[in-house]
């Protein structure tokens, strides 16, 4: 699996990473290569197995949807933010002027 | 002081021999004096040690101390740690001050445990040498042209270098373990579930486990006690009771059955390191236990299949890292994607990205069943292995590494040749299970571990074999010069 230089833009726009125009061919031959490393496991059929999202011995657990921890930390929260006022965090306009 | 271990460093404390004060000032010394060559700290936490310390001295002149009370160690600094920087070795969290303590660092200060600091490590735990760390690679006390491994590569080196008597550390493919092999000490991954990962920063959620490291046996059970149990708040914490993990150390191990799984000594492994192992498992059947050859018939595809899944996971986790709520933020975004993509070119280096990228590529429409739903359906064939094996054997022995601590820069730019460090590493995280690294001797005079895998919630029994076979050996007790 080759990957392009449009490939490789593509899926660092997916994954909101701006990379520098400069390093995307060296991105490309890593990336090729890992994809190339991981074919081998095209070698087993595995039409019949199950996949295993989990180490198989644990059971994920669910519980009553009770508040547990205080909801009084909104100022702790916020001031780790970059940018935040009138109890919100703060990015750049979304919506843009007509 | 600073050679003992934990064990001797109790009893110090409570024949009063010591204050907790005085020890805490011994390591914080030690760091001063070795750690600006070794680089094994990202933050030194001096004063409020110092104050900790003198607060343990005080429980304990009122009677009120526990066994652990006023002993020092160190956070691997993935740890959330309230009121102090949590790095994860990353530009990205530079500026995070956690709101919260990591249930590990809760336990340990119940405990009564000193926090000197918090270790460095490869970012985002992304890493098997410590070289991607933001921070700087961290030097290998026996040889500081060497890496210390990773990614708990500061933890290793700074118990290794008698900078601290034991510290935490996380596993999701050999993180622990590796680290350990390569600077002589002693380091357990525990069953998945076993220590809870609530406030442990997430790489690869179904992967990521928490364990003990220090120079012997003895001492990682003992910290394991502290760091193991059911928690509420990490959703896939297990909920069953920890045994006392010092309990069965001395009982005897006649009759235990030892697997070599055949897979893991073939091409690839260097001839020194294989010899040694064989000489350790010699030791353990002078000690009444019986060799077994087995096999593990789909080792060859745990790398490549743990190279989906990490990454996979990476993605999903580190899509939180935004510049919008905390961490880094680019300067003047010029709109919200603008402050997205930079603010995560710039935060993240290139290790992280490498992976955040090929997770996103596994992930994305049309490649989903090729790449992550096939590497977990051959995770499974790793796992009935072990099941498979563990039918016949008590527990599986195996060198930790292929090779002992390569050279710093090595390879580094070589993803596939790093990857392959880790390939008697990774299959235990695919499968969940407890496996421990042990010091067994020297290659070209570096340490060299042997790796021992248990089933499930087996970690009492590794660390009795463990224990067994430090007493035996003295490679546990071995000591890197300069240092």
């Amino acid at each position: 699996m080759e990957l392009t230089a449009t490939d490789v833009s593509k899926i660092a726009y997916l994954a909101r990473l701006a990379i520098q125009e400069d390093n995307i061919p060296q991105y490309a031959d890593n990336l090729s290569k890992i994809l190339e490393f991981v074919t081998q496991l095209n070698s087993v059929d595995t039409d019949a197995v199950e996949p295993m999202f989990h180490s198989g011995h644990i059971e994920l657990r669910q519980r009553a949807d009770e508040a547990k921890q205080p909801s009084n930390s909104r100022d702790k929260i916020l001031a780790l933010a970059p940018d935040a006022a009138a109890g919100l965090f703060v990015v750049p306009q979304v919506i843009e002027d007509k | 002081m600073h050679n003992k271990t934990l064990t001797e460093l109790t009893q110090c404390l409570a024949n009063k021999d010591c204050s907790s004060e005085e020890l805490t000032q011994v390591f914080i010394d030690r760091i001063k004096l070795l750690d600006p060559s070794l680089n094994s700290f990202i933050t030194i936490n001096e004063e409020q040690a110092l104050l900790a310390a003198r607060e343990a001295d005080q429980l304990r002149a009122a009677g009120k101390a526990k066994p652990l009370t006023g002993v020092p160690l160190a956070h691997k600094d993935i740890f959330c740690t309230k009121g102090i920087k949590t790095s994860c070795g990353s530009k990205m969290l530079d500026n995070f001050i956690a709101p919260y303590n990591a249930t590990v660092v809760n336990k340990c200060n119940a405990a009564g445990m000193i926090l000197l600091g918090k270790t460095n490590m490869d970012e985002f735990a992304m890493g098997s040498s410590n070289e991607t760390s933001y921070y700087g690679y961290v030097r290998n006390p026996w040889d500081q042209a060497c890496v210390p491994g990773g990614s708990s590569g500061g933890s290793a080196a700074a118990v290794a270098a008698g900078m601290t008597p034991a510290a935490t550390g996380t596993d999701t493919g050999g993180s622990i373990r590796q680290p350990a092999a390569f600077c002589g000490i002693t380091g357990l991954k525990p069953t998945y579930g076993r220590v809870s990962r609530y406030g442990m920063v997430a790489f690869a959620s179904s992967l990521d486990q928490g364990g003990p490291m220090a120079r012997t046996a003895e001492d990682v059970a003992l910290l394991l006690n502290v760091m193991a149990g059911f928690d509420e708040q990490d959703s896939t914490s297990l909920d069953a009771p920890v045994p006392d993990h010092t309990a069965t150390l001395n009982d005897s191990i006649a009759g235990l059955r030892i697997g070599i799984p055949q897979e893991y000594f073939r091409e690839g492994l260097n001839p020194e390191v294989e010899a040694a192992i064989i000489k350790a498992s010699q030791a353990l059947e002078k000690l009444g236990a019986e060799i077994h050859e087995v096999s593990l018939p789909h080792t060859h595809l745990s790398a490549p299949t743990y190279y989906i899944i990490a990454p996979a996971e990476c993605s999903s986790n580190l899509a939180r890292f935004d510049g919008v709520r905390y961490g880094y933020r680019c300067d003047a975004p010029k709109d919200l994607d603008d402050l997205y993509m930079r603010s995560r070119d710039e935060g993240f280096g290139d290790e992280v990205k490498r992976r955040i990228l090929i997770g996103t590529y596994a992930l994305s429409a049309g490649y989903y069943d090729a790449y992550y739903l096939k590497a977990q359906k051959i995770r499974r064939l790793i796992n009935d292995d072990f099941q498979q094996a563990f039918t016949k054997v008590d527990v599986l022995l195996s060198p930790t590494t292929p090779e002992p601590a390569f050279k710093i820069g090595e390879k580094v730019n070589d993803p596939i040749k790093m990857y392959l460090n880790d390939i008697y590493t990774i299959a235990v995280n695919l499968a969940g299970l407890p496996a421990i690294s042990v010091p067994a001797g020297f290659v070209n005079d570096l340490p060299i571990g042997m790796q021992l895998i248990g089933n499930h919630l087996q970690e009492a029994k590794l660390l009795n074999i463990a224990h067994q076979y430090q007493q035996v050996t003295d490679w546990h007790q071995r000591q890197p010069e300069e240092v």
